[in-house]
């Protein structure tokens, strides 16, 4: 009786087994489906504002669109001072951020301190990543427009975008360390190294993968930004460029460009933007994919590099 | 300068006196070692985890350093310039040039073969390609892997299996001719092959140098050592002669923890 009474309750136990299994695993389907949802959907719309971008400005994708200056006659129109002044902006940017952002990010993870000052430094850090950017514009009209007396020049616009992209790059930086395992780091100091010679040869040679993605991602976020360079008085319309940084006499580089006005990508759209003329939406339309073009040429370039770099070093 | 022998008429290399260790949340995982490292010996230490063993191991180069809020007291004794490694006087880089270590689990660098040996002599500021090229073979065929590597000394080292990265990060410590090798539990994270691999060429290295391994393996320890010391609860319970140990131990302790009756 008593084996009798085993089995059935074993096969009842294992149907039991079975129906719970299937609902966990409809659990599984119905997260999955969900995250598709989110994402299709997201991606959907992102795909069709680019698109309809690109429809509506089609007609203005010629050489001449990249090599006219802004005119007051919108066929003619094009963006040469844009995109000229938002690369010299970028450079000025790359050439403060990159060096600074790195250099605290070594330095806050492997140099200071921990302790009350540390942990200041690092919630004002993280806290700067996510200062809404007009912030910072008016930061700099005080700060480098009047104080220093820089005035509304593409040298003021890269640093304030520089401002802007610090945190991004130190906080990428940190977290690119961190993810060094601490059997490395006690491997370079158990045959003798020196604290710097462990950063020179082991930190910043493994961690630049991760330190690159986050400039890139920085830049891609500065070449956007809108608010904080018209905060600063960028001009909206603007019909000549700034001199050129490359000259055929010596000695070669001239830095008068530093203090030139400017206008960049997004300042150039909203202007036209604004216009009521329809010809000049066009324009704009052809500008803003020109920006998204550039923002996913950069990050499709830091995901490659991520990638390449997670390839050959794993830990 | 004294040299300090034992009764065997072996010299001692280092010693450790009296030595307490404090990590930085005050707990104290070391009580009053007294233990010496015998020259061109293998000296075990076994015991349960969490004894102390690893961090009486790593005391001898001043790896504790890297981390603040650790603190030694007593002392460790270098023969035969009588130098107390633990002083604060004494630079634990200076410790670590003439101390290397070997680790748990095989940490190479994320570079080329060559490089990783290289590493130690470039931070001492060697740059000489012909020396660089020939200490990096003595120190390959010191750790049995020349054979193996010598036509791919430009591939990344992780490329290479378990037991040969372990032997590649025993050529690198081997480099810069230290005078005392630590291992820290070697072979825990390797299969039975190239155990014996590398316990072989422990036996091989003694002559050269003195030998302190931490290790979770008895048999290894009964293999290899000529000395083991049995520590328990940051306490050493028991040192002498590895054979005295596993046969005939004096102190009931240990023998507990040998017959495998405790721990």
């Amino acid at each position: 009786m008593a084996v009798n009474q085993k089995k059935p309750s074993a096969l009842k136990d294992l149907n039991l087994i079975r129906t719970m299994i299937r609902q966990h695993k409809r659990n599984d389907l119905i997260f999955a489906g969900l995250g598709m949802f989110v994402i299709a959907s997201l991606t959907i719309t992102l795909i069709i504002l680019f698109l309809d971008l690109v429809l509506d400005g089609y007609p203005k994708f010629t050489l001449d669109f990249f090599s006219n200056f802004p005119s007051r006659r919108a066929a003619r129109a094009g963006i040469l001072s844009a995109w000229v002044g938002s690369s010299l902006v970028l450079i000025v940017t790359f050439i403060v951020a990159v060096p600074l952002g790195i250099a605290a990010g070594i330095y806050l993870e492997e140099y200071s301190k921990k302790g009350w000052l540390s942990d200041i430094i690092e919630i004002n850090v993280s806290n700067l990543a996510g200062v809404p950017s007009i912030i910072y514009g008016l930061l700099a009209l005080g700060l480098f427009v009047y104080s220093f007396g820089l005035g509304q020049s593409i040298l003021t616009a890269g640093l304030t975008l520089a401002l802007l992209m610090l945190p991004i790059v130190i906080v990428s930086t940190r977290e690119a360390i961190r993810a060094i395992p601490v059997q490395i780091r006690e491997a370079a100091y158990a045959v003798g190294a020196t604290k710097w010679q462990v950063v020179l040869n082991h930190v910043v040679q493994y961690s630049y993968g991760g330190i690159l993605t986050g400039v890139i991602i920085g830049m891609a976020r500065a070449i956007g930004e809108t608010a904080p360079l018209i905060t600063i008085g960028a001009l909206t319309f603007i019909a000549f460029l700034p001199p050129s940084p490359v000259t055929i006499d010596p000695p070669f580089i001239n830095l008068d460009w530093l203090n030139a006005g400017f206008t960049v990508l997004p300042i150039q759209m909203f202007n036209w933007i604004s216009r009521p003329q329809h010809a000049f939406h066009i324009n704009a339309a052809a500008t803003g994919a020109v920006i998204i073009i550039l923002t996913v040429l950069m990050n499709g370039v830091a995901i490659k590099l991520r990638y390449n770099i997670r390839k050959k070093i794993k830990w | 300068m004294v040299t300090e022998k034992n009764k065997h008429n072996e010299i001692v290399k280092a010693e450790s006196k009296n030595l307490n260790f404090f990590y930085a949340d005050g707990t104290q995982a070391l009580k009053k070692i007294n233990l010496p490292v015998y020259e061109n010996k293998i000296t075990a230490l076994i015991g349960p985890s969490g004894c102390g063993k690893s961090t009486f191991l790593r005391s001898f180069n001043r790896m504790h350093d890297l981390y603040p809020g650790n603190k030694y007291e007593g002392e460790i004794i270098l023969y035969p310039d009588n130098t107390n490694i633990l002083d604060k006087k004494v630079d634990p880089i200076e410790v670590r040039m003439r101390i290397s270590m070997v680790f748990q689990k095989p940490n190479p660098f994320p570079k080329s073969i060559f490089e990783n040996v290289a590493y130690g002599l470039r931070v001492r500021g060697e740059n000489n390609k012909r020396i660089l090229d020939d200490k990096v073979e003595e120190a390959l065929k010191g750790a049995s892997l020349w054979n193996e590597v010598k036509d791919r000394l430009q591939d990344l080292a992780f490329n290479l299996s378990g037991g040969q990265q372990q032997r590649l990060c025993i050529a690198r410590a081997l480099a810069t001719e230290p005078e005392i090798m630590l291992f820290d539990e070697p072979t825990s994270a390797l299969d039975p092959i190239a155990t014996v691999n590398i316990e072989e060429l422990m036996s091989e290295l003694k002559k050269k140098l003195s030998i302190l391994i931490v290790t979770h393996n008895m048999q290894q320890a009964a293999r290899i050592s000529d000395y083991t010391a049995y520590m328990y609860l940051g306490e050493l319970v028991e040192h002498d002669d590895t054979n005295k140990i596993f046969t005939n131990p004096s102190k009931k302790e240990t023998e507990d923890y040998i017959t495998g009756k405790f721990g």
